[in-house]
């Protein structure tokens, strides 16, 4: 089952994905989504993934409000309308 | 005049101009500021370092600002003890506290990276400053910016001690706290980074904040006599100031203004939100965030983005990593306080705490010197410790009153109890 979830692009890859600050695409899974956005803007996805497929680990990815490390990770499944942000890791203090 | 080259990606290395950016846009890798160590040599020396200012500003050449200081110009320069009476405790030859509970104006290490962050906003023009805090660093953003008369906005999460927050609040700076806890408040200042005109100092100021946190590991060897302790000992939030006091026993090195005794750094976090600690006893290539539970709230970062350099460092100096529990914490606080007269927020209970267990474990043997960095004021996290004393009498103001009060045998009594507790 496939379902379509809006992905949030930050300012720094905008310029990658046609300057949109969101891009609708459907996958059952994280990975299926971030990979279908990573084929159709192949700029956008060699950043965010290594040619090995490993994701960039100075990226975070949150599903809704949630870091997805803390769900199945790429594995995690998708129900109609979420939201996935992807956020550069930027160290606190 | 500085000897800054620019500010580079620790990842691929591409060189970009001195900027409000952190990362690097190829890759995302963090942004390190570089400067030309070829033009340093013969320049910065003991002599030069020591004829500067009693403040962390006495180390400029080595940090990243172009024109004169305009902020924290008596931060730094922290007291640093030989702390005996807690080493006769510990059963150690060697044992120094490095005390920046002492620093100023906020009473935490803060005020050094702050010091540098508002200077170069200043710099880079900016009149509003602000940062994602877990406490101490929106209470020094707030006092630094109030003194050079910017405006500051500071975000914290909504739980933190009151005592951080009126102390914060003081300054008459902007608050928002977030329902969330510190990963929330980092990731929204990610976001309000991109839209908004502020210098957030920990996130698109961030190159040149880190780099204030060299301070504390420049004045650790240049107080111990210019040399290095075999031991160092660091509390890890987000990840910042271990790597920056190994950077910062390496530019001195470099300098050949120590000699290189191949120092030793170990992290410690509370058994609460223990990522990086965790990683590292694991052997583990990355880190698994955590939902930080812990006393130590300023230590309560979950996703720490700069943990894997912290892992990195303590792997290539051959050290250790621990994480003791809230007992053992709130214990080490009160350890300290009673040999060294020093009141630690509990992040400086994790650290020593964390010494204690690499000295029984035999991680950091005995007979070597050891520092242990304290970062942050007890004053501030006073309420971590309610209840854990008895009620001091109330008398009559009569001598016969105080006579009977101390024949009573109930100070010695809980002084047992504090002792016998903070042996493991």
């Amino acid at each position: 089952m496939s379902n379509e979830v809006k992905v949030h692009i930050p300012g720094e890859l905008r310029a990658q994905v046609d300057d949109q600050t969101e891009v609708a695409i459907s996958g059952a899974t994280v990975q299926e989504v971030l990979g279908s956005l990573a084929s159709t803007y192949p700029v956008l996805g060699k950043r965010l993934f290594s040619p090995e497929g490993q994701l960039n680990r100075f990226v975070n990815i949150y599903l809704n409000d949630e870091d997805i490390r803390f769900l199945d990770n790429l594995d995690t499944a998708l129900s109609n309308g979420d939201e996935i942000s992807i956020v550069p890791a930027i160290a606190g203090g | 005049m500085s000897y800054v080259e620019g500010l580079r990606c620790k990842v691929c290395s591409t060189l970009y101009p001195v900027e409000a950016r952190t990362i690097c846009p190829e890759d995302f890798g963090p942004l390190e500021v570089s400067y030309d160590y070829e033009a340093m040599r013969g320049s910065v020396s003991q002599q030069s370092i020591e004829a500067g200012p009693a403040s962390l500003w006495r180390y400029r050449d080595l940090l990243p600002i172009e024109g004169e200081p305009k902020a924290g110009l008596r931060s730094g320069m922290t007291p640093l003890i030989k702390a005996d009476r807690l080493a006769a405790e510990l059963g150690v030859a060697e044992l120094y506290i490095k005390d920046d509970s002492a620093n100023y104006p906020t009473f935490s290490y803060k005020d050094r990276v702050v010091s540098v962050a508002v200077t170069k906003a200043i710099e880079l023009g900016f009149d509003t400053v602000g940062c994602a805090s877990t406490g101490n660093l929106a209470h020094s953003v707030a006092a630094h910016a109030a003194q050079a008369g910017l405006q500051a906005v500071v975000l914290i999460p909504h739980d933190l001690e009151e005592g951080k927050i009126l102390a914060t609040q003081v300054f008459g700076q902007r608050m928002v706290k977030i329902d969330g806890n510190y990963d929330d408040v980092n990731r929204l200042c990610s976001q309000i980074a991109g839209e908004f005109p502020y210098a957030l100092v920990n996130v698109n100021l961030r190159p040149f904040y880190t780099e204030g946190a060299k301070t504390h590991g420049f004045e650790i060897a240049e107080q111990l006599g210019w040399r290095l302790p075999q031991h160092t000992v660091v509390p890890v939030a987000g990840g910042t100031i271990l790597p920056k006091i190994w950077k910062a026993f390496q530019e001195f090195i470099d300098l050949d203004l120590v000699e290189d005794t191949k120092p030793t750094i170990h992290a410690a976090q509370p058994a609460g939100c223990n990522p990086v600690a965790e990683a590292i006893e694991e052997g583990a290539e990355v880190f698994r965030p955590q939902k930080p539970d812990t006393v130590a709230k300023s230590l309560a970062i979950g996703n720490p983005a700069d943990g894997f350099f912290v892992m990195e460092v303590v792997r290539d100096s051959g050290g250790a990593s621990a994480s003791p529990p809230d007992e053992e914490i709130l214990s080490a606080v009160e350890l300290l306080a009673s040999t060294e007269g020093i009141f630690a927020e509990p992040a400086g209970g994790t650290t020593l705490a964390g010494a204690i267990r690499l000295i029984e474990s035999g991680q950091i043997p005995r007979g070597e010197s050891i520092c242990v960095c304290i970062t942050g004021n007890g004053l501030k996290t006073a309420e971590a410790f309610r209840g854990r004393f008895a009620e001091a009498p109330v008398i009559a103001a009569r001598l016969d009153a105080f006579t009977e009060v101390m024949a009573s045998s109930e100070k010695n009594e809980l002084t047992a109890v504090a002792t016998a507790s903070t042996v493991e």
